[in-house]
């Protein structure tokens, strides 16, 4: 049984491909297509899953779409006929979206694949994402918490999901409660955003890494736009927004009264360090007030996510969670969900956003349509595209560069690790591509740790990024730890995809300064040996040189641009940046001994 | 070929989305979807036609 799902026309399009239940490729778009969140039709990524299935799309038995596109039309003509005449640009644009392309879904899937259109399906939104966790977790009963901005009318849902693994039970996703557009956990979060000077859908993760410079001091003012509705549900107070009617601006001038003027984009947030390691506020008391409204949206967005878990955890009285939708990346709140909640166990799948409807959804038609038993559990994030050895080495001769290569896998940790104690950025670039927006170890950028200059350098030199943002550490499963502070009951699950942010012990923080946050925490990666080998080794050769069992991980790309695909792609950003090594399969490449940089 | 499967696709979603909209009891958002399916017609029709600096004047 061959099914492909697809994600597309919000943001992050994808593609993702299972064979009788196990899952073969999966993509975003944005890889191959080179534009950030890409949202178009996924047509790179379905060729990817078919090329890595080696199949055509005659193989397909199913091709599953991600969300009901007359639900979403629905919530949109209601939606815009309430707030009219307030909301006629909107309306404008959104019909000439709908009848230019997104009505007519089923001629575009079948004009790229050859496929009947009754084995073209659409599964709901929030049942994808519950889908995507679920259906890749080892659990075979578990609570479900789904959160997002919107999909077709909901956006937060409470459920539950049971699978059997033997193919004797019944499966099922049931979800018992929902909170409905326009009152959204992700579009308050959102509007925040946009007020704090950083773009929708791209800068919620600045937000989240601002908000630890600052203070909750206007946590009350933020319960005054959400408020509590009991049995952990919410409402938005709409006087406050105006996304409901307007694509142009997501918060009314009633919350700029609220919380100030919006912070100007053009200005950076800078917070420049002084002497002592003493943070100072560089612009007379502004960036210190948006430090302190992200920190109150924080804390709000966690206060809330709890009580729903809480909920969630009183009415199934399960201890397994699954959490998916895009506020499954809002890692801070993950920890706390693990820590102060009830639930002993909690899976996140590392395509949490919409990306990850494409997986959900073809899992849903799998395991919920067409009844089939379990046979799939999401161990690692390596579901992207590969590049063989020839295709690198043809990369590197093109653009003129002169490598090394080490045949021996262990020379070449071994020498990439004493690069990393030298202070040196290595590009790491290895194996299938990681799937969601995180980079693993396969196309990933070091450091060392230790170095506290080493947060400048890779962001001002290397990425071209705020100065404020913080870098997180992959840290060797046995000695995690030993790094973090974590319940000793609890399994660090979400850590292997680097979806939580735990406290960085108090005797650890100076000694990785470069991956402590202000607040003293870090967003730690736990490598598993069994997941990636290579990566693994090395971080053990970089601990058997400092006695420090992590590096410093961010994602291989620039600024404003996708993490890298192809060889092309991380030459390219190599040569742009001031990154000292690439390492690209079994090539290492220098930039002193690279002779004419392309 | 492709453009006769693409037309009885389309008008297939058309008939999906009248009965959708009856079995959701939005029966009287169908006049107004009607018209903007027009439109919608009436543009795409505009940016392929060689007759559309004509019909942009007229509107």
């Amino acid at each position: 049984m061959r099914i492909l799902g697809i994600s597309c026309y919000y943001h992050d399009a994808a593609a993702a491909f299972i064979q009788d239940g196990e899952l073969i490729a999966a993509a975003e778009e944005e890889r191959f297509s080179r534009k950030k969140h890409d949202s178009e039709f996924p047509r790179l990524a379905i060729q990817f899953c078919l090329d890595q299935a080696g199949i055509t799309s005659r193989d397909l038995d199913y091709v599953v779409f991600y969300e009901k596109p007359l639900l979403k039309f629905e919530r949109i003509l209601l939606t815009s006929l309430q707030t009219f005449p307030r909301s006629f640009n909107q309306f404008r644009r959104a019909m000439s979206r709908w009848l230019g392309s997104r009505l007519w879904l089923k001629s575009q899937i079948q004009d790229l694949l050859d496929v009947d259109s009754a084995r073209i399906l659409f599964s709901e939104h929030h049942l994808s994402h519950a889908a995507s966790a679920f259906f890749s977790s080892p659990y075979s009963e578990s609570a479900i918490l789904t959160l997002d901005g919107v999909g077709e009318w909901a956006s937060t849902t409470l459920g539950v999901g049971r699978a059997s693994w033997d193919g004797k039970g019944k499966n099922e996703i049931r979800s018992f409660c929902e909170q409905r557009f326009p009152h959204s956990l992700g579009l308050m979060y959102s509007a925040f955003t946009a007020f704090l000077g950083f773009e929708v859908n791209e800068g919620e993760y600045k937000v989240m890494g601002m908000a630890p410079y600052g203070t909750p001091r206007y946590a009350d003012k933020v319960w005054k736009v959400i408020q509590p509705a009991g049995r952990g549900s919410f409402r938005l107070n709409m006087d406050y927004f105006s996304f409901h009617y307007s694509s142009r601006r997501s918060f009314s001038s009633r919350f700029e009264r609220l919380f100030g003027k919006p912070r100007n984009p053009d200005i950076p947030f800078v917070l420049t360090r002084g002497e002592g390691q003493v943070w100072q506020d560089a612009l007379d008391g502004e960036g210190r007030h948006y430090a302190d409204v992200a920190a109150s949206v924080q804390l709000v967005t966690e206060e809330v996510i709890l009580g729903l878990a809480r909920e969630l955890h009183a009415r199934t009285g399960l201890d397994r969670l699954c959490i998916a939708g895009g506020i499954g990346y809002n890692s801070v709140a993950n920890g706390r969900v693990l820590r102060e909640t009830p639930f002993r166990h909690i899976f996140i799948q590392p395509a949490a956003g919409d990306s990850g409807g494409a997986l959900g959804a073809a899992l849903y038609a799998y395991h919920v349509l067409l009844q089939k038993p379990r046979r799939f559990v999401m161990e690692h994030a390596y579901w992207g595209k590969s590049f063989d050895g020839a295709s690198i080495r043809d990369a590197v001769q093109r653009r003129g560069f002169q490598p090394k290569t080490f045949s021996d896998e262990r020379a070449l940790v071994q020498e990439a690790a004493r690069r990393l104690t030298e202070g040196q950025v290595v590009g790491w670039y290895q194996g299938r591509a990681e799937w969601g927006p995180r980079a693993l170890g396969n196309r990933s950028i070091l450091a060392d740790p230790r170095a506290a200059r080493m947060k400048e350098v890779v962001n001002r030199k290397i990425k071209f990024r705020e100065p404020f943002r913080p870098f997180a550490p992959s840290i060797l499963d046995r000695g995690i730890r030993d790094v973090i502070e974590h319940p000793p009951d609890r399994p660090l699950d979400p850590a292997r995809f680097m979806l939580m942010v735990s406290p960085i012990r108090p005797n650890m923080r100076a000694r990785i300064p470069a991956v402590t946050h202000v607040d003293g925490t870090g967003r730690a990666q736990m490598v598993e040996k069994k997941a990636n080998p290579l990566y693994y080794e090395l971080i053990r050769a970089f601990e058997d040189r400092t006695g420090v069992p992590a590096v410093l991980n961010t994602s291989f790309n620039l600024k404003g641009e996708p993490i890298v695909n192809s060889p092309d792609d991380a030459l390219s950003t190599f040569s742009r940046s001031d990154m000292d090594v690439v390492v690209m399969g079994e090539e290492m490449i220098c930039k002193s001994t690279s002779g004419g940089l392309a | 070929m492709k453009w006769a499967r693409r037309l009885s696709n389309r008008f297939s979603v058309v008939g999906e989305l009248f009965y959708f909209l009856w079995r959701q009891r939005l029966w009287w958002l169908i006049p107004m979807v009607a018209v903007l399916l027009l439109f919608g017609l009436i543009l795409i029709f505009a940016q392929t036609s060689p007759l559309a600096p004509f019909i942009y004047t007229l509107f």
